[in-house]
């Protein structure tokens, strides 16, 4: 028995590397989490279809993956941690000491560092993910929710839902120095690729503001008009941008639209309806795919870039909240 | 709105460039809790008394909100509670507040009270009062005074919120029972004004006469009470909770029932959990040591509402705060998945209306369907062509 052992490996490898070369690309795997299942679905994006549902954590929100995709972060917020899942063995390997309540994170660049927004009690803990223990605890706003990393590693910026506030955090001295006030509970930000520009949205104001990260001042906002939807239900949530910084997709909650956002322009150029009170979006490796992760339906939208159309609706665990792609 | 909110943030940023510079200039916002103590109506129920610091403990929890925002702009928001006997302490308390200086009143007071302190000269011109606990609709369609805002929702709401629901789901004839007290009058007057609107049936409206023990004989009694030919809900009319606690069950037919007892239209209720209102939940049963309910939310709105005005306006009270307060830029985020904001014609904050029953939410007015030009949630109480009062003309 013991013997026969090396020789399959050999023989699976040697499969493996048979299948990759009939298949140039392997496809790629959407992660979703879901908040009232605790678990993780996983989507292959060529067949369309759920190929794996992990058991995680209590209320799995936020989701990330490290730099070489091999750990998944997953924010538990009941049970109080942020899990590390070995992606290819797809078991959880460590759990983090997060603070309580981890809702949304953000990964530095350096890898290693992890900004966690504790909703209950109005701090963003800082873990080294490498030793896994927290380095600093930062005092912010009431409930904060959306983190964000510049691409520069200099800024973190976190959002509170009741002070209606961005939080400007200095990553080399985790001291918070600066605060914008925006619309009613900002929910989510995301800097540009560039580093320039700051993208938040405000679920209550109904808008998404654009700051100018070197005046952090916000230079545009914009509102958004879905004929027939009353304006109360239009609810900003999940931002997402191109790496050209072409489009912005911005997911509207209750308004069950995707709203596609011509960044020249500075226009809504189309609206694309999804699933019911969408929360979250990602975009694949060359960006040709956006996915919509869509909370009260329980499935998640499948969006071609190209021609701006949905293309599927996915059916995945009771409300679907972070999605996270694997090239 | 824009510029509004550019200039503020203008003036956040450049305030702000140095760390915690913010913080070493504090501004202190003062606001007085005003209560008039009352003596509970004895009921025939044993039921659950409400607490003694309903309201008060609500607006504590803003306080400790609105102060954890403070800490960025440097404000510093801190409560004085007055518990007064009688109308004349309430205005004098009121008095001496707007003399030393101060605007900002939260106000836990029977209406007529109310209705005293801010038509006082020397307080009405420079008060803002935010009415946390009286529901009466006269202060909102007749009787309504500009400075004087109210975060508890009024009796039309709630019977309005209720209304939608009943209708949507085709329960259209409705049989009225009310209790004796002056308060059942008003609600069943409220009941009728929503069935008017809304093209409910009312075919019975009967008053409670009898002073029998409910606890013992409600078979019975309820039974012939409620006995009539075919209706789809049992409408009740007792806020105190007399009679109605034993209704649901006791009727003649196998019908809901629905008003201040059954499903029952309140401003808030503790097993609220969605658009992040368990955050609030938590705050305050770990402050309050119990659950959240209507007037403590509404005390809550009040502080908050201050807390909304005085960072966008950077003013700390008066006139500047209550323009803005009254303007287009005031929005509240307030867990109930919509932006709150005060009407122009009454002062009255206008807010979804949730429908509970005692251990969870039922449903969530206004329903799907019930439209209006300006905002849904303006379906619910009095929209502007009812009210008579000049609220709007005095208001900047």
């Amino acid at each position: 028995m013991k013997n026969h052992r090396p020789f399959r490996i050999v023989g699976a490898s040697v499969l493996l590397i048979l299948t990759s070369l009939a298949m140039p690309s392997i496809a790629e795997q959407v992660y979703v989490s879901n908040e009232k299942d605790n678990t993780l679905s996983v989507i292959d994006l060529d067949s369309l279809k759920v190929i794996a549902t992990i058991e995680v954590g209590l209320r799995p929100r936020g989701i990330t993956f490290n730099k070489d995709f091999s750990q998944l972060y997953i924010c538990a917020s009941d049970s109080d941690s942020v899990q590390v899942m070995d992606v290819k063995s797809q078991k959880i390997i460590a759990n983090l000491p997060s603070g309580e309540d981890p809702e949304q994170f953000a990964l530095h660049p350096n890898n290693k560092d992890l900004y966690i927004a504790n909703e209950d009690n109005a701090v963003v803990t800082v873990v080294d993910t490498e030793k896994r223990e927290v380095i600093s605890q930062i005092d912010v706003g009431l409930e904060p929710e959306g983190m964000a990393v510049s691409p520069d590693g200099k800024w973190v910026v976190n959002t509170s839902e009741t002070s209606n506030m961005l939080h400007w955090i200095d990553s080399s001295s985790h001291e918070l120095v600066d605060n914008t006030l925006v619309g009613q509970r900002p929910r989510h930000v995301e800097f540009s690729d560039d580093g320039k520009t700051l993208w938040a949205s405000s679920e209550i104001g109904g808008t998404v503001s654009v700051i100018d990260v070197a005046t952090r001042t916000i230079s545009h906002e914009y509102s958004f008009h879905i004929p027939g939807v009353y304006k109360d239900k239009i609810q900003p949530v999940g931002i997402t941008l191109t790496h050209d910084n072409r489009f912005a997709f911005v997911a509207l909650g209750p308004a069950n639209h995707v709203a596609v956002i011509d960044i020249a322009q500075q226009k809504v150029i189309k609206y694309l309806l999804v699933g019911r009170r969408v929360w979250h979006l990602a975009l694949n490796s060359d960006e040709t795919r956006l996915i919509s992760s869509n909370g009260i339906s329980g499935d998640v939208s499948v969006i071609d870039v190209k021609s701006l159309t949905v293309l599927k609706s996915i059916k995945v665990g009771r409300f679907p909240w972070g999605v996270a792609v694997k090239p | 709105m824009y510029l509004r909110l550019h200039i503020a943030i203008l003036f956040l940023a450049s305030s702000a460039q140095l760390a915690t510079a913010l913080t070493t200039e504090q501004r202190n916002i003062p606001v007085l809790f005003l209560e008039q103590s009352q003596i509970d109506t004895p009921v025939l129920s044993n039921i659950r008394k409400t607490p003694q610091t309903s309201g008060l403990d609500g607006a504590h929890v803003g306080i400790s909100d609105n102060n954890t925002t403070g800490r960025f702009t440097g404000d510093h928001y801190q409560l004085s509670a007055s518990l007064v006997k009688d109308s004349n302490e309430a205005i004098a308390a009121a008095q001496a507040w707007v003399e030393s200086g101060n605007t900002l009143i939260v106000a836990k007071l029977p209406a007529a009270t109310l209705l005293k302190v801010s038509r006082d000269e020397h307080i009405s011109q420079k008060a803002i009062i935010f009415n946390i606990s009286a529901k009466d609709d006269a202060l909102r369609s007749s009787q309504c005074r500009p400075r004087l805002l109210h975060t508890i929702p009024s009796r039309a709401m709630l019977t309005d919120g209720l209304a939608q629901f009943l209708m949507s789901k085709r329960w259209k004839k409705w049989l009225l029972l009310r209790g004796q007290h002056d308060e059942d009058a008003l609600f069943s007057a409220a009941i009728k004004r929503s069935a008017h609107k809304f093209g409910a049936n009312i075919i019975d409206e009967r008053e409670w006469q009898f002073n029998a023990d409910l606890r013992r004989s409600a078979q019975s009694e309820i039974r012939l009470f409620s006995q009539s030919k075919d209706y789809d809900v049992t409408l009740i009319a007792d806020e105190i909770g007399d009679i109605g606690e034993y209704i649901p069950y006791n009727t003649w037919l196998a019908r809901p029932a629905a008003g201040t007892q059954g499903l029952t239209p309140t401003g808030w209720h503790w097993s609220i959990e969605q658009w992040g209102a368990a955050q609030l939940q938590n705050r305050f049963s770990e402050y309050a040591k119990r659950d959240m309910n209507d007037i403590d939310y509404a005390g809550w709105l009040a502080v908050r509402a201050i807390g909304e005005a005085v960072t966008r306006t950077r003013a700390l009270g008066g006139d500047a705060v209550y323009q803005y307060l009254m303007s287009d830029n005031f929005q509240l985020s307030a867990f109930k998945g919509r932006s709150l904001s005060f009407r122009k014609w009454n002062g009255q904050l206008r807010q979804p209306i949730p429908l509970v029953q005692p251990n969870a939410l039922i449903s969530q007015s206004p329903q799907e369907g019930y439209l209006h030009p300006h905002s849904e949630m303006d379906t619910l109480g009095y929209d502007r062509p009812e009210v008579s009062c000049a609220f709007e003309a005095s208001t900047l």
